[in-house]
C-alpha cells in the first residue's frame, strides 16, 4: 500500500528499514542524531537503534570517510551524510583515492560497501559554499556510482538499493525536494540503480533532468501542453551508471533534446548526454540540442542575483521554442527584482 | 610469527634477526633485479627500517588488521603477507597479490590480516582506524596497526584519527616509522625543534613511547606493551621510533650524491643497522657462527623461488582491463576475511 510521504520522510523510512534488516549498517554524520535529524531524515532513529548504530561524528570529514572504508572493509556497511556537498570536499581524497577505487586496485578482493549522502541545492542565501551542485564531479571518478532521487518513492528505493549495494554510492539529495510530497509504497523495497524513469511521456521533445529539475521540466512540459508541444521527461535518477538507453530510445522518437542540470554548464551532465546522443547516431537531433543549467559561475548570496542564476521551467520552455524555431521574449526569462524565488514553498523560511 | 616472553632472549632475538634477514635478503634482491627494468613500478625500498616492522607484527596474529604506506614491502612481509604475491604484483602479473592491478604501493593480503597499502602519505591511518571501529563494533577483539612515517604526521587526517580512535576507545596502534626526510625534504623544514610525534599523539589524548627503531628488541617490547594495554581495553596508541632509509626514496639505488643529506649521517645510520646490532647481540649471547649463517642463508631459496614464480606467471589479459570496477552485489561481509581469533598466548 502506498502512502504520501514527504522526501524526507520517505528516507528516514529507508533508513529505519536497512538498519533493522541488517545489523552491520550505521549512520554517522555530523548533527545525524542532533534535535534536527538532517532535515528530518535521521530522526527517532538514534532512540529506536541506539547511539552505537547511529552517531554523530567529529569535525573530521575526511578521516571520518576514511573510518568508514575501514567500516567496511571489516564487514559493516556505513551510510554517512554531509548536510552539504561542500563539507564534503573535505573528504575528496578519501572518496576518490580510496573508496572509488579499492575493489578495483586490489584486484577485486576487497568490497566498500558505503554510502555517502550529500545535500546539494539553494535557498535563503546559501551562496557560494552551501549551495554547489558538484554531483557531475563524482560520475567523472571511475569506481562511484552517484544517485540523485528526484521523487520520495525513488528516494526510499534507491536508499536501499544503495545501502544493500556493495560499492561505494554518492546519494545527493537536493534541499529543495525534503519537503515535497509524493505516494510512498510501505515495506522494504529498491529502486534499481542505473535506470532513468519517464516521469511523463511525449512525443515532440525529450527533456532530460537530473534530480530538483525534473520538477522544473514537469512544469516545462506543463507550460507547452497548450502549445500543443508533448514534452517527454526523462528522470535521470542515477548519473553514474548513466542509462543511456532511455535517453536514446526517447530523442530516437522526438528528434529533440534539452537536458535540465544544476551543475554549473561546462564539463556537465548535459555536455555528458549530448554527446552520448551524438555517439549514438548524430541524425538522431533535428535541431540543436540544449543545455539549461546555471552559469559558469559561483552561487551569489544576495536573492536578486541568484534569480537570476537559477534556470526554472520558463528557461526549459525558452529552450525548446527555439528548438522549434518558435519566438522568445528574453524579457519573459527575466524575473523581477523583488521576486522571491530563492524559496520551494513558504514552510521553507529563514534563518534556515 | 609470534613470540612469548617465556622464551629465552637469544631464542627470540634469533627469530627476530630471522625476519629481519629475510625483510633485507627479499628487498636487496628487488634493488638487484630492479635494473632489469622487468619491474615496471615504483618501488619504496625498506632497507634500514626492518626492525618495526619485525618488532611490532611479533606480537599481532592473522586475525590482526595492518595497512601501510608507499614504503610497504616491510610490513607485509612481516605480517605474514605472501612474498610470491607480493613479487607478482611487484612484476604485474596475474597473480599477483592485487592481480596486477596496484603493484609495488598497493599490497593486500587478507588472510594475513594486511588489510592493503596504498600511497598518499597519511590516508590508510583512517582506514585501519576504521578497521578497529568495525572489529569493535562487531565484538571482534582485533586489533588494528598503522605504519606510517613521519611525514604522515603533518597530514591534517592523521590528528583527526587520533582524535577519533581515542574519543572513541578504539583498538589501533599507530606505529611511526620517523626516516627523518619525506622524499628528500628533512624533518627540519618540516616540523618546529623540540617537538616530536609522540608529543602530539600525547597532546591527543594516546598512550604513546619512542624508542630505537634500529633496535629490534626495543621495537619489541615497547610494542609488546602498547600492544597488551590495547587488548586489554585501555585505547589506542601511538609509538615512535627513529630510524633512518638506506636506498633513494624510491627506486633500488644510493643518492646521497645529491646532496640531501650528508654521507656522514648516512655513515652514522649505517653503523647502526639493525641486522648487524642483531648480529652482535646474538654473538654476545654465544649463538654459533655456523647458526647465524644458517639464518641468513635460509631466505635465498625462498626469494629465488618467489623471483622464478613471479617471472614465470602470466600477464593479466586484455579482459582484466575493465575487471572489478565494481563490486558484485555479493552480501557482505568479505568471504576472504580470517575468522577472528586472538594469537596464542
Amino acid at each position: 500500500m502506498a502512502r504520501p510521504l514527504t522526501y524526507s520522510q520517505a528516507l528516514n523510512e529507508a533508513l529505519a528499514l536497512a538498519l533493522e534488516r541488517d545489523p552491520a549498517v550505521y549512520l554517522m554524520g555530523l548533527g545525524v542524531p542532533d534535535p534536527k535529524g538532517i532535515f528530518g531524515t535521521t530522526l527517532g532513529l538514534a532512540q529506536r537503534f541506539g547511539a552505537a548504530r547511529v552517531f554523530d561524528m567529529p569535525c573530521s570529514e575526511n578521516a571520518m570517510t576514511g573510518v568508514a572504508i575501514g567500516s567496511a572493509l571489516a564487514g559493516l556497511r556505513p551510510v554517512m551524510t554531509h548536510q552539504r556537498i561542500d563539507f564534503a570536499l573535505l573528504a575528496v581524497e578519501q572518496i576518490v583515492n580510496q573508496a572509488a577505487k579499492w575493489h578495483y586496485m586490489f584486484g577485486g578482493r576487497m568490497r566498500v560497501p558505503l554510502v555517502i549522502r550529500m545535500l546539494i541545492g539553494r535557498g535563503w542565501g546559501q551562496g557560494p559554499q552551501h549551495a554547489q551542485c558538484l554531483h557531475a564531479w563524482f560520475a567523472h571518478v571511475p569506481g562511484l556510482k552517484v544517485v540523485l532521487p528526484a521523487t520520495p518513492s525513488d528516494a526510499k528505493g534507491l536508499l536501499l538499493a544503495s545501502v544493500a549495494d556493495n560499492n561505494p554510492i554518492v546519494f545527493l539529495e537536493h534541499r529543495w525536494l525534503h519537503n515535497v510530497s509524493g505516494d510512498v509504497p510501505e515495506g522494504y523495497y529498491t529502486v534499481p540503480l542505473g535506470r532513468a524513469r519517464v516521469a511523463r511521456p511525449g512525443k515532440d521533445v525529450t527533456l532530460v533532468a537530473t534530480s530538483y529539475m525534473t520538477l522544473e521540466a514537469l512544469r516545462a512540459a506543463e507550460l507547452l501542453a497548450p502549445l500543443a508541444i508533448e514534452a517527454e521527461v526523462i528522470d535521470l535518477r542515477t548519473i553514474s551508471p548513466l542509462d543511456t538507453a532511455t535517453i536514446v530510445q526517447s530523442v530516437r522518437r522526438t528528434g529533440r533534446l534539452v537536458v535540465a542540470d544544476l551543475g554549473t554548464r561546462s564539463f556537465g551532465i548535459g555536455g555528458e548526454i549530448v554527446a552520448r546522443v551524438a555517439e549514438t547516431d548524430p541524425t538522431l537531433l533535428k535541431s540543436p540540442p540544449a543545455r539549461v543549467s546555471p552559469p559558469d559561475l559561483p552561487t551569489p548570496t544576495s536573492p536578486v542575483l541568484a534569480n537570476l542564476y537559477y534556470p526554472r521551467a520558463i528557461h526549459l520552455v525558452a529552450a525548446v521554442r527555439r528548438q522549434l524555431g518558435l519566438p522568445t521574449d528574453p524579457a519573459d526569462l527575466t524575473p523581477a527584482p523583488t521576486a522571491r524565488l530563492d524559496v520551494p514553498d513558504p514552510s521553507f523560511a529563514g534563518p534556515f | 610469527m609470534n613470540l612469548t616472553m617465556s622464551e629465552s632472549e637469544p631464542a627470540l632475538l634469533l627469530r627476530l634477526y630471522r625476519e629481519l634477514v629475510r625483510l633485507r635478503v627479499v628487498e636487496e634482491r628487488i634493488a638487484e633485479l630492479y635494473p632489469e627494468q622487468d619491474m615496471r613500478c615504483p618501488v619504496h625500498l625498506s632497507i634500514g627500517q626492518e626492525a618495526v616492522p619485525v618488532g611490532v607484527c611479533a606480537h599481532l596474529g592473522p586475525a590482526d588488521y595492518a595497512l601501510s604506506g608507499h614504503r610497504s614491502h616491510g610490513h607485509y612481509l612481516a605480517k605474514g603477507g605472501d612474498l610470491r604475491a607480493m613479487l607478482a604484483e611487484i612484476y604485474g602479473r596475474a597473480t599477483g597479490c592485487s592481480r596486477g592491478k596496484g603493484g609495488s604501493m598497493h599490497l593486500v593480503d587478507l588472510e594475513a590480516g594486511f588489510l592493503g597499502a596504498t600511497p598518499i602519505v597519511g590516508s590508510t591511518i583512517p582506514i585501519a582506524v576504521g578497521a578497529a571501529l568495525g572489529a569493535a563494533m562487531r565484538g571482534e577483539p582485533r586489533l588494528s596497526v598503522a605504519f606510517f612515517g613521519e611525514g604522515a604526521t603533518e597530514e591534517g587526517v592523521f590528528h583527526e584519527s587520533l582524535n577519533f580512535a581515542t574519543l572513541k576507545r578504539l583498538p589501533v596502534l599507530f606505529v611511526c616509522e620517523n626516516n627523518l626526510y619525506s622524499v628528500y625534504s628533512p624533518l627540519e623544514v618540516r616540523q618546529p625543534p623540540g617537538r616530536s610525534v609522540r608529543d602530539l599523539a600525547a597532546g591527543h589524548g594516546l598512550a604513546t613511547a619512542s624508542g630505537d627503531g634500529n633496535d629490534v628488541l626495543a621495537v619489541y617490547r615497547l610494542a609488546g606493551e602498547a600492544i597488551a594495554r590495547i587488548r586489554r581495553g585501555e585505547g589506542p596508541a601511538l609509538l615512535e621510533f627513529a630510524t633512518y632509509r638506506w636506498r633513494e626514496h624510491c627506486g633500488p639505488n644510493y643518492d646521497n650524491q645529491l646532496g640531501y643529506r650528508t654521507e656522514a649521517e648516512f655513515r652514522q645510520w649505517q653503523a647502526r643497522c639493525p641486522l648487524s646490532r642483531a648480529r652482535a647481540a646474538l654473538e654476545a649471547a654465544g649463538v654459533s657462527a655456523a647458526e647465524l649463517e644458517a639464518a641468513e642463508l635460509a631466505p635465498r631459496a625462498e626469494v629465488d623461488a618467489a623471483v622464478a614464480y613471479a617471472k614465470a606467471s602470466p600477464y593479466p589479459n586484455a579482459a582484466d582491463l575493465a575487471s572489478d570496477l565494481y563490486a558484485a552485489a555479493a552480501p557482505a561481509p568479505n568471504p576472504e576475511l580470517p575468522p577472528h581469533s586472538w594469537p596464542a598466548p
